[in-house]
């Protein structure tokens, strides 16, 4: 990784990381969000680092604004009218705001990936599901296609499951592996972020479990930013922790202190089951 | 007042009374459900049985292999043959210009129109529906006609293609209304999915909405193709009621229901062998909408059995 997308000075200062030797992929700063020019502020001036092949978690109780937030990263809702960013999130090592109106939303998107709450693949076979990114983006050899199917359900932890059933409909699987499957169909466009919008509220303890232990393995490869309402999990896989409240970022830091040493006193009444 | 703090023997008068009123209730529902099936088996026992006399002076054999079909020429021949091929004709071609076009508003309207447009494009549309399809035949033989031959100088003042054309037009409300329903209905989330996997509005449309939605569509298609085969008005004005076994849409040519109107209108003597062809031409058309909603039905079933 080259040491141009190293985190910038004012996040170093800011915060105290671990091993000091993270890179920056995006950088949020002062985001502030509406849903309508005529609505309160959703988003408060959010200001937060995502570094490189890490996991940040995004904490928080329910209409603090963190989904909204992970929908800013891929411009999700450009898709509905009216919305209004403010402020600008910094993806490295190209260094362009990809909030900006001179940016493409499509590319931003084709850059980064999302896994939704709910498992939603396309009534389509398994095969079909996986290939859709890289149809959508032109590509047509089969033997290309193939190999990238194999490789993101492998990732993903599906490919002993259904490399016999690749042509079966992705419906017919269960929630857990439906879930799996919407990692690998975003995984298989070679995503420079994946977002994972509460990737675990719909499924079982089990599914859950196989969910969590392949996101700590697939941040080899690519970095995560998730949101979450379970503690234990934002605990146990995220390398960073940002806790959000009525729309601003309360505290952010390595989710270990976090976790242990939370310096405000509305974090530790949140991790503590206070409230939220 | 009833103690509703007590609970009632089963000879209560007000519990027998409840039962009876039930009853009453269910038998009015059962009778009302029933009335439009003894419709339809009266209508199909009339069918039948009016062609059976028919079939004593026509061998069934004559009426599928003659090629002409003149009831009203001393030496009538019964061949259904051009009917059938008339109708099908006047289909196609009705929907080689309804399902793209209807398909496409119905996108339109679902995906891509902001809601308060849709609102006021919506009413316009099915306007369409709501024009009397005598005017659409009149539409055919003044406008569409006349247009037609600056293209096409050797059409006639009667053709097929005339009349598909604005039967086209005329079922386009009927496929867009129930696609755009059928696409509104697919789930926001896999329009997002798709989005966020890098895919344009179009690409999502085409490739997430359409399909998934197929099922829906498919049975806005199978109505318009049984609009499109019992339509009569349009065709039996500007199709030119000709029986003629041609696959030119630019020659003018007959369909069923074109031909029953022709001889209901009174050009052959009730009770003569003629005036029973009609039943029996109804009854083919009968069953070629039957066979056109089964398979729709199958196409229904098979798609959603994939959802």
């Amino acid at each position: 990784m080259e040491q141009i997308y190293k985190a910038p000075p004012e996040c170093q200062t800011k915060f105290t990381f671990g091993s000091g030797r993270d890179f920056l992929r995006a950088k949020v700063s002062d985001l502030s969000f509406r849903y309508n020019p005529e609505d309160r502020r959703v988003l408060n001036k959010v200001s937060l680092p995502v570094f490189d092949k890490k996991i940040t978690a995004l904490i928080g109780p329910s209409g603090c604004g963190k989904t909204t937030l992970l929908r800013c990263f891929n411009r999700m809702h450009d898709l509905y009218n009216a919305t209004s960013y403010e402020g600008d999130i910094v993806l490295y090592p190209e260094g362009k705001n990809i909030l900006s109106s001179e940016i493409d939303p499509m590319e931003v998107r084709m850059r980064i990936g999302m896994v939704f709450q709910k498992p939603n693949p396309f009534p389509k076979t398994i095969y079909e599901n996986v290939a859709y990114g890289l149809k959508v983006r032109g590509i047509k050899k089969k033997s290309f296609i193939d190999e990238k199917i194999e490789k993101s359900l492998v990732q993903a932890g599906l490919w002993s499951e259904v490399k016999d059933r690749l042509q079966a409909q992705a419906t017919a699987l269960s929630g857990g592996q439906q879930q799996r499957l919407c990692i690998a169909r975003a995984l298989a466009t070679d995503p420079q972020i994946l977002l994972l919008d509460e990737p675990t509220s719909a499924l079982d303890p089990i599914s859950t479990a196989h969910i969590e232990e392949l996101i700590v393995e697939i941040k080899d490869d690519v970095t995560i930013v998730i949101v979450t309402h379970n503690l234990h999990q934002a605990a146990r896989c995220a390398d960073y922790t940002s806790f959000m409240y009525m729309g601003d970022l309360i505290e952010y830091g390595p989710s270990e202190q976090i976790f242990t040493k939370p310096q405000d006193k509305r974090t530790e009444n949140y991790i503590t089951g206070r409230f939220g | 007042m009833a103690d509703l703090t007590a609970f009632t023997s089963a000879d209560h008068p007000v519990r027998k009374w409840r039962k009876v009123k039930d009853k009453i209730i269910e038998s009015i529902l059962f009778l009302a459900a029933l009335s439009s099936v003894f419709v339809t088996i009266g209508i199909i026992y009339i069918l039948v049985s009016e062609s059976l006399p028919f079939f004593q002076h026509v061998s069934f054999k004559e009426f599928v292999t003659e090629k002409e079909w003149t009831p009203m020429f001393s030496e009538a021949k019964f061949g259904i043959l051009p009917l059938v091929v008339g109708t099908f004709m006047a289909t196609l071609i009705a929907l080689t210009v309804a399902i793209p076009l209807g398909t496409i508003t119905a996108a339109y309207l679902s995906e891509y129109v902001k809601p308060n447009v849709r609102e006021m494009l919506k009413p316009i549309l099915e306007m369409l529906a709501a024009v009397p399809s005598v005017v659409y035949g009149y539409f055919a033989l003044l406008f569409v006609t006349p247009i037609l031959q600056k293209f096409l100088p050797e059409l006639g003042g009667f053709s097929v293609l005339s009349a598909g054309i604005v039967m086209g037009i005329m079922i386009i409300p009927y496929i867009s209304s129930l696609s755009e329903d059928a696409m509104r209905s697919v789930p926001t989330h896999l329009r997002e999915a798709s989005a966020a996997l890098g895919s344009s509005k179009f690409q999502t449309t085409f490739r997430v909405v359409f399909p998934s939605a197929f099922s829906g569509i498919s049975s806005a298609y199978i109505l318009g193709i049984s609009r499109a085969l019992g339509e009569t008005m349009v065709v039996a004005i500007a199709a030119g009621m000709q029986p003629n076994l041609s696959l030119n849409p630019l020659e003018p040519a007959s369909t069923i229901t074109a031909y029953i109107v022709q001889v209901s209108l009174g050009d052959l003597p009730h009770g003569s062998i003629g005036f029973q062809s009609i039943y029996v031409a109804g009854l083919t058309l009968l069953i070629m909408t039957l066979i056109f909603n089964v398979l729709g039905m199958w196409i229904k079933v098979r798609f959603q059995e994939k959802e």
